[in-house]
C-alpha cells in the first residue's frame, strides 16, 4: 500500500515549466529516494507534498485518500538549507517547533528529553543557537523533524555538513526509523547512500519522472552484460579467445592480478564467455558487473540531455 | 487557531525578555520628551551666543554722518542675543575692508535715503555668518516700526497718537458648548495631547513596522521559514508575527501611560507644597484682559517651583475636562489599524528582499504617506477642523496620525465612523495584498526583485 502518491504534478512558474506531469508513489514502510541533478524540479515537488506551495495540476494522496492542509502534522520535513533561530534557545526552540506541529507541551518536553539524551546533546538545550556549530545545529534540525514521530518523514539531502561519524549515525537512525514503520522521502545526490538506504528511487529530470521502481530491480535493468575477468599472464591469449565477439570497456592492474571488463555481445552469457577464455588464461576471478547507481543516475540523465538537444537541432 | 496562538506568543516573549525592551520602556517616555522638546531647546541654545552687528548709517551723497545728525541711532533695540553697535563717521567701505581686524559678525548699511522709501525697500547686510530668521525679522521689524512713526510724524501726528494707533490682539478662547459654565479654555491642552498622540502613532509604526520586517527578514535569511511554514500556511506566520510585535507595542504603550502618571503624581507630590490649597482662580489670573490667556501664566512670583507646580496642577485640571478614555481609545484603535497597515506592508518587503540594504527601494513609496501625514498633523493641530486635516484624517494612508491631532477636539462622529470604516477595510486589504508577496517572496533567494515581480506575485496561485 503506498502511503503517499502524488499523481501528475504540474507546476509552472512565470518563465519555465518546473515539474511536467511527474507522479511518485512512496510504499508504506519504505525509504523512497527522490533523484534527480541540480534544477530538475526536487525541491520544488518537496514543498508541494509540504503544501508550502501549491500545485497548478495534479493530485495528491495520502494513506489512500486525497491529501488535505491538515495532514502535514503527519509530515516531519528536513528541508535542505537548514535553518533556526539563532537567537533562541535550543531548547525553547525546539519545543516551539514541536508545538507547532501540533504536540502538547508537556509531550514534546518527555520527547525532546529522550532524544536529546540518545544524541548526547543535553548540555546544549540552554544554549542559543549561534553558539553552535554548524553540525550541532544540524543535529538539533534533526531531532525537531523527527520529533512528533511523523508517518512520513522528508529529508532533502540529510546528511550534508556532517562529519562521517554523524552521518553514520544519521543513517542508523534512519533505519531505525524504518523499524519502527515511518515511511521516508529522501532526496540526496549521494548516489552511495541511495543504494544504502533506499528500496525505491524516482530520478527526475527537467522537470519529467525518467527512471522510476525498486532500486535493486533498476540496477538489474541497467546491466549492460559487461563481464570482469580477473587473471594472471597476458591478455592477448583472452582476447584472441573472445574472438572480436566482445569489445573490451576497461582494463587495470591490481597487486598480483590483472583485470579486464569486457562487454559482451549480444546473446553471450558469462557461461559462453568464460568457457571460451577458460582453456586460454589463468583466471583468477570472474565476476559480472552490476552498474552502480552513480553510473545509472550520469547515462540516464546525459542520455536524456543529448536526445534532447538533438531533438532541439 | 491556536497555532497562531503560538507563533504570536512566541514574537511577544521572545521581544518582551529582551533588554532593550525594559530599556525602552524606561526611558522611552524620555526620549520622546527629548524628541518633541529638544529642536526647540537646541535653537535657544545656539541663540545664546550674542552676535555683534555694526550699524553704517550715511547721508543722501553717501559720506558718513556724525554722530548727532544720525536718523537711525538706537532704532533696533538689542536683544539678549544681539547687539547692535551705531559707528561714526565710518564709510561702509571701511568696516567692510576691514574684515579681518574686526570682531563684529554682521554689518548693517543703513542709508538715509531710506526714510523717503515707497513700499518696498531692502537694506544691505553683510554677514560672516548667514543671519537668522528671527535676526532678520527683528531688524527688518524694528526698521519698518521706526520708518512708520517717522512718516507720520512728518506729517505732524503727536507721538502719543502714534503709540495709540497699535493694538495687539490675542484671542481669549470660551468654549461656547460650556458656556455659560466658567469652563476654562483647554485649547492648548487639547492640541498639546494631539500632537503628542500623532507624533507617538507616526513613531510606533515606524519603529515596531520596522521590526516586523526585520523579524520576516531574519526568518526568511536564517532559512528557519522552510520549516515553519511546512507546519503553519505562510499567512498564519505573518499574522501571528505581526500580531506579536503590535502587542508589544501596546505593552510598551501601557506602561509607558502608567510610568507618565506615576511620574507625574510624584512630582506634584514634591513639587507642588499643598496640593489642596491651589484653585484655578489662582492659576488663570484674574485679570484676563492684560494676559495672554492662552497660556496658562501663573502672576505669583514666589518662584519657579511654585510656577511649575501651578503649570502642572492647570494642566492636570484641564485633562480632567477633556475626554481622555476616547482618547487613549482612538490611540489604541488608530495604532493598531495603522500599524497592521503598515506592517504588513512591512512585512511583505521584508519577505521580498534578501538582506536590509535592499529594503530601501520598496521602504520608500511606504514612508511618503506616513511622513505626509506627520506634517499634515502638525497643520491640523493648529487647525484641527480645516478641510486638510478633515480630508487627511479619513484617507487610511494617513489617517491614524492625523486622527489623533483631532480626536481631543471634538470630531463628528460621521467623520470618526468613516475614518474607522476606512482604516479597517484598507488594512484588510493590505494584509491580503502583503500575503500574496509574503508567501511567494520568502521562499525566493538571491534574485533581485522589482515592483513587476511583485505584482506577478499577488496573481500567483495558492
Amino acid at each position: 500500500m503506498f502511503l503517499f502518491s502524488a499523481r501528475n504534478i504540474v507546476k509552472r512558474y512565470s518563465n519555465h515549466l518546473a515539474l511536467d506531469r511527474v507522479s511518485i508513489h512512496v510504499p508504506e514502510g519504505t525509504i523512497f529516494g527522490l533523484l534527480g541533478p541540480n534544477g530538475a524540479g526536487k525541491t520544488t515537488l518537496l514543498r508541494i507534498i509540504n503544501q508550502i506551495t501549491a500545485p497548478d495540476e495534479g493530485e495528491l494522496f495520502f494513506a489512500g485518500r486525497k491529501f488535505h492542509a491538515g495532514d502535514v502534522v503527519h509530515i516531519g520535513y528536513l528541508p535542505e538549507e537548514r535553518g533556526l533561530y539563532k537567537k533562541m534557545k535550543v531548547g525553547e526552540q525546539a519545543l516551539y517547533l514541536a508545538q507547532l506541529k501540533g504536540m502538547s507541551r508537556q509531550e514534546a518536553m518527555n520527547k525532546l528529553k529522550h532524544w536529546f539524551v540518545k544524541f548526547e546533546i543535553q548540555a546544549w538545550w540552554n544554549k542559543k543557537v549561534e553558539e553552535l556549530s554548524k553540525g550541532m545545529q544540524q543535529k538539533v534540525q534533526f531531532v525537531t523533524t523527527i520529533l512528533h514521530e511523523p508517518k512520513l518523514l522528508i529529508f532533502d539531502e540529510p546528511f550534508s555538513g556532517f562529519d562521517p561519524i554523524n552521518t553514520n549515525l544519521l543513517k542508523n537512525e534512519i533505519r531505525e526509523l524504518k523499524l519502527k514503520g515511518s515511511t521516508i522521502i529522501f532526496s540526496t545526490h549521494d548516489m552511495g547512500s541511495v543504494e544504502e538506504l533506499c528500496d525505491n528511487i524516482t530520478l527526475i529530470n527537467k522537470s519529467r519522472t525518467l527512471l522510476e521502481g525498486d532500486v535493486h530491480e533498476i540496477k538489474m535493468n541497467h546491466k549492460l552484460n559487461v563481464f570482469e575477468i580477473g587473471f594472471r599472464g597476458d591478455q592477448e591469449p583472452i582476447l584472441n579467445a573472445l574472438n572480436g565477439n566482445c569489445q573490451v570497456v576497461d582494463q587495470y592492474e591490481g597487486e598480483q592480478d590483472r583485470f579486464i571488463k569486457i562487454r559482451a555481445g549480444s546473446g553471450i552469457t558469462g557461461n559462453d564467455m568464460l568457457k571460451m577464455v577458460l582453456p586460454h588464461a589463468s583466471i583468477t576471478s570472474f565476476n559480472e558487473v552490476i552498474p552502480t547507481m552513480n553510473e545509472i543516475f550520469i547515462n540516464v540523465v546525459e542520455a536524456q540531455n543529448q536526445s534532447k538537444s538533438h531533438n532541439h537541432e | 487557531m491556536n497555532k497562531i496562538g503560538l507563533i504570536v506568543s512566541r514574537e511577544y516573549i521572545t521581544r518582551v525578555r529582551k533588554k532593550s525592551f525594559l530599556i525602552m520602556t524606561l526611558i522611552g517616555p524620555v526620549l520622546f520628551a527629548a524628541l518633541i522638546v529638544l529642536p526647540g531647546w537646541l535653537a535657544t541654545i545656539e541663540d545664546r551666543e550674542v552676535q555683534e552687528i555694526a550699524v553704517v548709517e550715511c547721508d543722501v551723497n553717501g559720506q558718513p554722518v556724525p554722530d548727532s545728525l544720525q536718523f537711525f541711532r538706537d532704532v533696533i533695540p538689542n536683544k539678549e542675543n544681539i547687539a547692535f553697535t551705531y559707528l561714526t563717521g565710518m564709510k561702509l567701505q571701511d568696516i567692510l575692508k576691514a574684515y579681518e581686524a574686526t570682531d563684529y559678525d554682521g554689518v548693517l548699511f543703513l542709508p538715509q535715503n531710506l526714510i523717503s522709501s515707497g513700499r518696498e525697500a531692502y537694506v544691505e547686510f553683510y554677514y560672516r555668518k548667514p543671519p537668522s530668521m528671527g535676526m532678520e525679522v527683528h531688524i527688518a521689524r524694528s526698521i519698518e516700526d521706526f520708518l512708520f512713526s517717522n512718516k507720520l510724524i512728518v506729517k505732524n501726528i503727536p507721538a502719543d497718537v502714534i503709540q495709540s494707533l497699535e493694538t495687539k490682539i490675542s484671542l481669549n478662547r470660551i468654549n461656547w458648548k460650556s458656556w455659560p459654565a466658567q469652563h476654562e479654555d483647554t485649547t492648548d491642552v487639547k492640541r498639546g495631547l494631539g500632537y503628542v498622540g500623532g507624533f507617538l502613532i507616526y513613531i510606533f509604526i515606524f519603529m515596531f513596522g520596522a521590526q516586523v520586517m526585520r523579524g520576516v527578514l531574519e526568518e526568511k535569511t536564517s532559512r528557519i521559514v522552510e520549516v515553519i511554514i511546512s507546519s503553519v500556511s505562510p499567512f498564519q506566520l505573518m499574522m501571528g508575527k505581526i500580531i506579536g510585535i503590535g502587542l508589544i507595542g501596546l505593552t510598551q504603550f501601557v506602561a509607558w501611560l502608567i510610568l507618565t502618571i506615576g511620574i507625574s503624581a510624584f512630582a506634584q507630590q514634591v513639587i507642588l507644597p499643598k496640593p489642596a490649597a491651589i484653585s484655578m482662580e489662582q492659576v488663570v489670573p484674574a485679570d484676563i484682559m492684560n494676559q495672554d490667556a492662552s497660556v496658562v501664566q501663573p502672576v505669583i512670583n514666589n518662584g519657579n517651583k511654585q510656577e511649575a507646580a501651578m503649570m502642572l496642577s492647570g494642566i492636570i485640571k484641564q485633562l480632567g475636562q477633556i475626554n481622555i478614555f476616547l482618547v487613549i481609545g482612538a490611540f489604541i484603535f488608530y495604532f493598531l489599524g495603522g500599524y497592521i497597515l503598515y506592517g504588513s506592508l512591512f512585512a511583505a518587503i521584508g519577505a521580498a528582499v534578501d538582506n536590509e540594504t535592499d529594503t530601501q527601494q520598496f521602504m520608500f513609496p511606504i514612508t511618503i504617506p506616513l511622513i505626509l501625514g506627520l506634517f499634515v498633523m502638525i497643520n491640523s493641530f493648529i487647525n484641527p477642523s480645516g478641510k486638510l486635516a478633515v480630508w487627511f484624517s479619513i484617507i487610511p494612508l494617513t489617517s491614524p496620525i492625523v486622527m489623533m491631532a483631532r480626536i481631543p477636539f471634538e470630531v463628528p462622529v460621521g467623520q470618526l465612523l468613516a475614518s474607522g470604516a476606512l482604516l479597517i477595510i484598507t488594512f484588510l486589504g493590505t494584509t491580503w495584498l502583503a500575503a500574496k508577496i509574503y508567501r511567494t517572496g520568502i521562499l525566493m533567494y538571491g534574485k533581485k526583485v522589482t515592483y513587476g515581480e511583485l505584482w506577478k506575485w499577488i496573481w500567483y496561485k495558492g
